[in-house]
């Protein structure tokens, strides 16, 4: 047994040292923002493209100067959508000094959640984790700073509504979901509607790991002929809906899909851009290359003499992890000149996110304002839809319902 | 430092039986004791007690899965799901009844027994992959179940919050403290499990393992032990599920999906079945290792590769490692690394001849 413990005490020290020498190296100006992400768990396809996009606008940036003089570091763990290293991961980042975090995957978030509180670092969870979370009051570190899934599905049926000439009295809505927590919140604000807009929903379950719903698919062409379909899947599944439902004939450009079953990737898989044409998808950060920061990305890698990565061609996960980054920068830069140049602090840093306002970056993020009470920054969203083998914007910036957003939060807010 | 057992004569059946069976075994145990509970503590940063916390809770899990696998011979698939039992009862019933731990803990660890011996019925007439695939339906149907019924996973959310345990107005609320908490259980879940397998009920289990007809024969209750080795097994991961709630503040039954089965059978196939050292070092290892290969890889790496290229590299790297090393181990010593351990002491034992 002692032998065992010397070894492990061993290697514990030789760690530590490790850890430590490699602690040294970083300059003394530079700012520690801790990024999870998950490059080969479950949703890979996800977090191997949105992660590059986070680094390159934070290399962006540092090749420009830093933020006002400091320095950015990304320390990124891949956390393989498991919620045992993800606790690890933040450990890990608070011990480096981390200002801020972007969190990924909802339970991971739940399970930090306190955490983030505890420590007093500010956690990002933008487009998934608990809707509630928007509620400042109650989730005081956590900051969706995007639609969460009950804006995304408001936003669904407010667009629904329009392309149904503005009425949905007596119309029929399908809603296809992936059979787990994320999947089933936009519900309770999908009934809401369906009692105050008068239309009918009914709602089909696709189980994990959601690559068969073919029963589901026909239930819905065959039986229900719904007047939309509203569909919230995740990860591979997107790709089998969109396949499975015009298989069966139904119009894709009557379906409306969140903001996880909406990137190239899923659209290619399902057998590309041309076959997909109609194909409507929400999305809570610009989609294409036609931004000034992406021009700058891809001229940053001219400059270095480098083949501009593959990863800018998969616009709408690369877009968004550079709407993660930008409004992490932001938050920062906010906190920095609310000091007079110094460096922030955790907590001086998540009053810089309370005070972001009026940052779009090209088009590229909505017109949100965060402020101490709405962490999700107004939940605006853009559809775009495949017309001509590309995603093309047919509807800009907009929100879907606040009144019942709101209403939803401040009875969360009651609960507890 | 290695115990050297000449003149060590047994003449009672009690010292045969003995725990320690050499008077430096206590020695050891009290060194490990000052170690754990005095010097890592007050030495150690908190981010490397947050590790050994993970560790500490992944150790009670795969002590309840090498009591039913490796003892007892029943393969379940289930052991997420018993966690997630667990988790739920004591999430309700600390949020609904607001009771403290030291009542949810044990209320969980039942829960998830009375559940494990009805997922474990079918072990009565299945074995070997049958009951493997008895038992997966088993995690399934939990899973089901709790995302589907509101009354036991609180909403659409499936999650349930909790606040710290706290003893006394004491609550257990940073990682320092976290780690107590947790090193008390995982302590009482190893004298537990070590106690259990030389009891007349751990002899029984080993029965059925090596020939379930010949243990029947010489007047075991096959039926019976079968399914009190699956009561055990998920009262451990039970109380496993408890202490993740508690760790983590939340009950989610995300945390223990069929993947979380798979990760724990890993633990004790590589740390050796049948053991209880070898349960710790697989959970050790399999807690540890993606760690160690990081930390590696960001201190080395960086002299070959950039940043950016880094991230995938490390994650790629990561699982081919992590694979690699598993067979490496299995093939050099199937029986995992207990038995590694065990012939690396028995070699310097007589060190420096050979026999």
């Amino acid at each position: 047994m002692t032998r065992f413990v010397k070894r492990w005490l061993g290697m514990a020290a030789a760690t530590a040292t490790l850890a430590l020498g490699g602690g040294q190296a970083f300059a003394q100006k530079e700012l520690v923002f801790g990024l999870h992400c998950d490059r080969t768990g479950p949703t890979a396809t996800v977090g191997t493209v949105m992660c590059p996009g986070y680094h390159d606008y934070i290399a962006l940036v540092n090749s420009k100067g830093g933020v006002e003089g400091h320095k950015i570091k990304v320390l990124e763990i891949d956390n393989e959508y498991k919620v045992p290293p993800a606790i690890e991961a933040h450990e890990r980042f608070k011990k480096e000094g981390a200002v801020l975090e972007g969190l990924y995957g909802t339970p991971q978030v739940s399970a930090l959640n306190k955490k983030m509180e505890e420590d007093k670092i500010l956690g990002t969870s933008p487009g998934f984790g608990v809707a509630a979370a928007a509620d400042g009051k109650r989730f005081p570190y956590i900051f969706p700073i995007a639609a969460s899934y009950w804006s995304q599905g408001a936003a669904a049926v407010a667009f629904v509504k329009e392309r149904l000439g503005g009425n949905l009295k007596g119309k029929k809505i399908a809603y296809l979901f992936y059979d787990n927590p994320a999947g089933k919140e936009p519900l309770a604000i999908l009934e809401d509607l369906a009692k105050s807009e008068g239309f009918e929903l009914r709602t089909f379950a696709v189980p994990a790991p959601g690559l068969e719903m073919g029963a589901q698919v026909l239930d819905i062409t065959g039986r229900f002929k719904p007047d939309f379909v509203i569909a919230h899947l995740f990860g591979r599944s997107p790709s089998v809906s969109i396949k499975e439902l015009k298989g069966k004939g139904y119009p894709l450009s009557k379906v409306v899909s969140l903001v996880w079953g909406g990137a190239e990737a899923d659209i290619v898989a399902a057998g590309g851009m041309g076959a997909a044409e109609g194909y409507n998808t929400i999305q809570f950060a610009g989609v294409g290359k036609d931004f000034p920061v992406i021009k700058e990305i891809e001229a940053m890698y001219k400059a270095q003499g480098k083949a501009v990565p593959k990863e800018l061609d998969s616009t709408v996960y690369y877009n968004r992890g550079v709407l993660i980054a930008a409004l992490h920068v932001e938050a920062v830069r906010n906190a920095i000149k609310a000091k007079g140049g110094a460096a922030p602090t955790s907590e001086e840093v998540k009053k810089g996110m309370e005070s972001i306002k009026g940052f779009t970056l090209g088009g590229l993020v909505p017109p949100m304002e965060i402020t101490p009470e709405d962490h999700e920054g107004g939940g605006w969203v853009q559809i775009w839809t495949v017309k001509g083998g590309k995603l093309v914007k047919t509807k800009d910036w907009f929100q879907g319902y606040r009144d019942v957003i709101k209403k939803h939060l401040e009875a969360e807010a009651k609960k507890s | 430092m290695f115990h050297r057992e000449s003149g060590v004569f047994k003449t009672t059946y009690a010292a045969d039986m003995a725990l320690y069976p050499l008077p430096i075994a206590k020695w050891t145990v009290a060194a490990l004791a000052v170690i754990f509970v005095v010097i890592v503590p007050l030495t150690v940063h908190e981010y490397y007690l947050s590790i050994l916390n993970l560790i500490f809770i992944a150790i009670v899990g795969a002590l309840g899965l090498n009591i039913l696998v490796g003892y007892t011979g029943q393969i379940s698939l289930g052991h997420g799901a018993f966690m997630s039992v667990g988790a739920y009862t004591a999430a309700n019933l600390a949020v609904k009844l607001d009771l403290p731990f030291w009542l949810t803990l044990p209320a969980g660890g039942l829960m998830a027994a009375a559940i494990g011996v009805v997922v474990g019925m079918p072990s009565l007439r299945i074995k070997g992959l049958y009951l493997a695939i008895a038992t997966l339906a088993g995690q399934l149907i939990i899973e089901w179940t709790i995302n589907r019924v509101p009354a036991i996973s609180g909403g659409a959310q499936a999650s349930i919050q909790v606040d710290r345990p706290s003893l006394f107005g004491f609550s257990f609320n940073t990682q320092g403290t976290l780690y107590f908490f947790l090193l008390f259980f995982a302590v009482l879940a190893i004298i537990g499990t070590l106690n259990l397998v030389r009891s007349r009920i751990g002899r029984a289990f080993v029965a059925v393992r090596d020939q379930d007809i010949a243990a029947e024969i010489i007047g075991i209750d096959i039926y019976r032990y079968k399914l009190m080795a699956f009561a055990i097994s998920s009262f451990y991961a039970g109380v496993c599920g408890v202490l993740y709630t508690y760790y983590f503040g939340i009950a989610n039954y995300e945390q223990f999906q069929l993947i979380v089965s798979i990760d724990y059978l890993a633990m004790i196939i590589i740390g050796g079945l049948g053991s209880v050292l070898g349960s710790i070092l697989g959970a050790v290892f399999v807690t540890l290792l993606p760690i160690v290969i990081r930390i590696l890889m960001e201190n080395v790496g960086s002299l070959f590769f950039t940043t950016a290229e880094m991230a995938n590299v490390i994650s790629g790297l990561r699982l081919g490692v992590f694979g690699g090393l598993i067979i490496f181990f299995l093939i050099v010593e199937p029986e995992g690394l207990n038995r590694l351990w065990r012939n690396i002491r028995s070699y310097f034992r007589v060190w420096p001849f050979s026999y």
